[in-house]
């Protein structure tokens, strides 16, 4: 029996890239809602809620980009560069957002400067990943090893389009996190938000499954060739059962529900994206066999991944527990 | 002039420069801070939680800019390294995957706990907790060291037909020669670097007067730590020297300034101005033979200079020379002074020398001067090669315009030194904030005599 190495990686690296989706998402989510709620307090709460996890959620992004290195290096080594500029505005988007979570507290002052840095620095990082999303769908060119495109290919409407998409998709995941985390006015004008955030990320949904079958060939065929087809009628009716779920969990005033909804359509979307993809791993250029690194390495660093992240989903599930239930928007963090 | 590979290694340095400052402080003090819980729930005394406490605040800060400055470092190396990361990925991903398995995890998940939690998990998970997150600095310390160790004597591979370093044994990879000294060097760096910090700044609180308990506990716990751990680096300095003579002879030739060989004795050059031009120090101040009476343990051994080196494969001899310079200084003055703070311990006078006192708050920040000078000393000293003797720095970069690395390099340029400016800022803001003790009988300064300062009579006054 063979086993196909480069095959479960991809099934790994692509968990720790939804992992961060979902998980960074929602904080990045709050970042970007940030502009809708002015007061203070609430702005404290609403910071708080995130406080405790926010470094770990990142720390999925940085599993996705080492490990990618580690399994995939020359996907790593194509990608990165072809989206050189959109990378470094997110990092200098996460700098932004990540020192503000201390900084905030440390003056009263400069207060108003690091709920904007806390809030643009969401934004930039979550609209630069939903251009490095864009054009990674777009395709890569890649030339004896290294990337043969220019420095500003990255940039179309398609591009741009996908990362409004994420701002919107963010800011839903964000709006329903606080809908499970506070209470009274602050939930109330969270749930609005949240509406509108699901109507925008069903649209956009929509808009970009008609739109990425027509950019690629593999792509069209992929969604309206025999038997990959199925997937273009589960998939969409999936997305709508989980759209009504959120509603019906927001019309009722459940508290977890429109969350673990909004989950559900992220999780649909990026599976999407996976069908869309696979095998290539720098669409289309070079598939997850082209880029794998040697077996060695793969067999490596497997061993370590298959002990470590269960015991890593526990303390982290543990940690999530410790700071579960609403906030009480008394008890400052700080 | 600028070229991608210049202005990628500019940035490089820039970033991980601006990024080292931080772990080295934080794994220093995520051990402190480990300490203080654990003396607390020992000792019941309530001091060492008003410590923590107060470390804790600025230890969340340092920790955030830790982090931020350090995802960008992962992304580096693929944005601006790339044909070094498709090369060594192989290698130095996997370790730095289990970096992020083993450490980042680790830390970021019971960081919360740390900062947040001791009301909700009590104080036993608690200091399980801080002991996790100090644990995690340690780890951490020790994958990428490996990765960087690996950098520097390069083992345990052989080359595929894509031109890609292919592990052949993972034993030899993570211990590879030079590890074990750069590890150990490291960790106590960082141990000696927060040490001084927090003696800087018990000792500030010191002069001020305020809460004398705790300024005097931080400031006596971390003279313990410098008198201690400053002779024991400088010895891991000497033998980290000996292997790197072994592995990276022309890294020490240049750090030595010996430009020519020495066939019966070389000298131990003091200070001088390295010439590169003319292949000389100008103005050397010099000691016969006691180079080789440190590197190879006899005055006559015969040394090589930079002149067995074909030019083009030497690293730039000034800035080593001077960086290693200011390392070894800095490592003697701080063992200067945690000789001093025996002396005064001693006298009974720990608490009451104000010339100490001064002292260690002007040392308080030379901690990280050495560590940057080291790195510095370290990397310009692997150059011209990423992997040392395999891969040249020259052929690692990415295939991106150099306008592009500019504008990144400027972006990262202003960015730092607004944000990390800012943050150093509230940090010494915090750290000159240690209140007074609202029980005033805890703050009797038994030693101290009265009538110093009018604080000190005022309080001396008041039984
Ligand atoms: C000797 C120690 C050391 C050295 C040489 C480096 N780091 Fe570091 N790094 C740490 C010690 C550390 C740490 C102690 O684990 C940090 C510092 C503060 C912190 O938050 O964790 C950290 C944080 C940190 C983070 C954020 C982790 C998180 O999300 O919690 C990343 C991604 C990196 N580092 C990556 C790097 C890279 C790519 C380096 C090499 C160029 C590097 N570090 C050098
Ligand atoms: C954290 C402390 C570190 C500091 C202060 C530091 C400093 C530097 C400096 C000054 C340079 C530029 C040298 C030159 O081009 O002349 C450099 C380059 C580089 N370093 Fe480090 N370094 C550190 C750690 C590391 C680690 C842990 C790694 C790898 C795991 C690493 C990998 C590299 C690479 C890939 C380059 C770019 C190529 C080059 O210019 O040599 N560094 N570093
Ligand atoms: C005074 C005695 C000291 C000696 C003889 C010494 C020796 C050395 C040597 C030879 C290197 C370069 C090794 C190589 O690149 O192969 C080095 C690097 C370094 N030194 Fe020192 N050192 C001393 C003091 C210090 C002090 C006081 C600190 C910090 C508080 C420090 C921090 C570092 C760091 C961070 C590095 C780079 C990482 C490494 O290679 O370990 N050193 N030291």
């Amino acid at each position: 029996m063979t086993i196909d190495l480069p095959f479960i990686w991809a099934a790994i690296i692509a968990f720790a890239v939804l992992a961060y989706v979902v998980l960074d998402g929602f904080d990045l989510g709050v970042g970007i809602l940030f502009p809708f709620f002015p007061e203070k307090h609430d702005r404290d709460v609403m910071m708080n809620s995130v406080s405790p996890v926010w470094d770990g959620n990142e720390t999925w992004l940085v599993l996705g980009g080492g490990g990618l290195m580690a399994v995939f290096p020359l996907a790593y080594a194509t990608i990165l560069p072809a989206l050189y500029m959109p990378l470094i505005a997110m990092l200098l988007g996460l700098i932004f957002r990540g020192v503000a979570f201390e900084y905030r507290w440390r003056t009263r002052r400069a207060e108003f400067l690091w709920d904007g840095a806390f809030a643009g620095g969401s934004m930039v990082a979550t609209f630069a990943q939903g251009i490095a999303l864009g054009a990674l769908v777009q395709g890569i060119p890649v030339e004896n090893r290294t990337y043969a495109g220019g420095w500003w290919d990255w940039l179309t409407p398609f591009s741009i389009a996908t990362g409004v998409a994420l701002l919107v998709g963010y800011a839903l995941l964000g709006s329903t996190w606080l809908v499970m985390k506070t209470t009274g006015d602050l939930a109330a004008r969270a749930r609005v938000h949240a509406l509108r955030a699901a109507i925008g990320t069903l649209v956009a949904m929509g808009v970009f499954s008609l739109w990425t079958p027509f950019l690629e060939p593999a792509y069209l065929n992929r969604w309206f060739g025999w038997p990959t087809a199925i997937f273009s009628v589960i998939v969409p009716l999936l997305v709508l059962g989980c759209f009504l779920l959120l509603l019906r969990g927001l019309r009722s005033e459940h508290d977890s529900q429109p969350f673990l909804a909004a989950l559900g359509l992220f999780i649909l979307g990026f599976a999407g994206i996976g069908i869309s993809f696979y095998p290539y791993i720098v669409p289309t250029s070079l598939t997850i066999w082209e880029a794998a690194a040697p077996e060695e390495s793969l067999v490596f660093l497997l061993v370590g991944t298959i002990v470590l992240v269960p015991i890593i989903l526990t303390y982290t599930a543990y940690a999530y527990w410790v700071f579960r239930g609403k906030m009480d928007p008394e008890e400052g963090y700080h | 002039m600028f070229d991608t590979a210049l202005l990628a290694r500019l940035q490089f340095a820039f970033t991980v420069s601006f990024h080292i400052i931080f772990p080295a402080f934080s794994i220093g003090l995520a051990s402190y801070l480990a300490v203080l819980n654990g003396l607390w729930l020992w000792k019941k005394d309530e001091v060492y939680l008003e410590l923590f406490n107060f470390w804790k605040t600025i230890f969340a800060l340092a920790f955030g800019m830790g982090v931020v400055s350090g995802i960008v470092m992962t992304y580096q190396f693929g944005t601006n390294w790339a044909v070094f990361s498709d090369k060594t990925g192989p290698i130095i991903g996997p370790l730095m995957g289990y970096e992020v398995l083993t450490a980042f995890f680790l830390e970021a998940g019971f960081l919360g706990i740390m900062l947040f939690g001791l009301n909700r998990v009590g104080p036993g998970l608690h200091f399980l907790a801080t002991c996790m997150v100090a644990l995690g600095t340690l780890i951490s310390a020790t994958w990428i060291l490996a990765a960087n160790s690996w950098m520097q004597t390069p083992v345990g591979f052989a080359m595929n037909g894509a031109g890609q370093f292919v592990p052949t044994d993972w034993w030899t990879i993570i211990f590879s020669p030079s590890f074990p000294y750069r590890l150990v060097h490291m960790v106590l760096a960082a141990y000696l670097t927060t040490a001084f910090v927090v003696g800087g700044v018990g000792a500030w609180h010191l002069l001020e007067n305020t809460a004398y308990r705790r300024s005097y506990t931080m400031f006596s716990m971390a003279m313990w730590m410098a008198a201690i751990v400053a002779p024991i680096q400088i010895f891991a300095g000497d033998l980290h020297g000996l292997n790197t003579l072994e592995h990276q002879p022309t890294k020490i030739m240049a750090m030595e300034g010996h430009f020519q060989s020495h066939p019966n004795g070389a000298p131990l050059i003091l200070v001088g101005i390295p010439n590169e031009a003319e292949k000389r120090v100008d103005y050397a101040i010099e000691i016969p033979k006691l180079s080789s009476l440190i590197l190879k343990h006899s005055l006559d051994a015969p040394l090589d200079g930079l002149d067995t080196v074909p030019d083009e494969l030497e690293p730039p001899v000034a800035v080593i020379f001077w960086s290693f310079r200011v390392m070894v200084a800095i490592g003697f003055a701080l063992l200067g002074i945690g000789g001093w703070s025996l002396w005064c311990r001693w006298r009974g006078t720990l608490a009451s020398n104000r010339w100490l006192h001064r002292a260690a708050v002007l040392m308080g920040p030379a901690g990280f001067v050495a560590v940057l000078c080291g790195w510095v000393t370290t990397e310009v000293g692997r150059q011209p090669y990423t992997v040392y003797g395999q891969l040249l720095t020259a052929q690692s970069h990415s295939p991106v315009d150099a306008p592009a690395v500019a504008t990144s390099l400027t972006a990262f340029v202003i960015v730092y030194f607004l944000v990390f400016g800012a943050g150093t800022f509230y940090i010494l803001r915090l750290m000159a904030r240690l209140p007074r003790d609202p029980m005033p009988e805890l703050e009797e300064g038994p030693i101290r005599s009265a009538g110093i300062t009018p604080a000190q009579s005022h309080k001396g006054s008041a039984p």
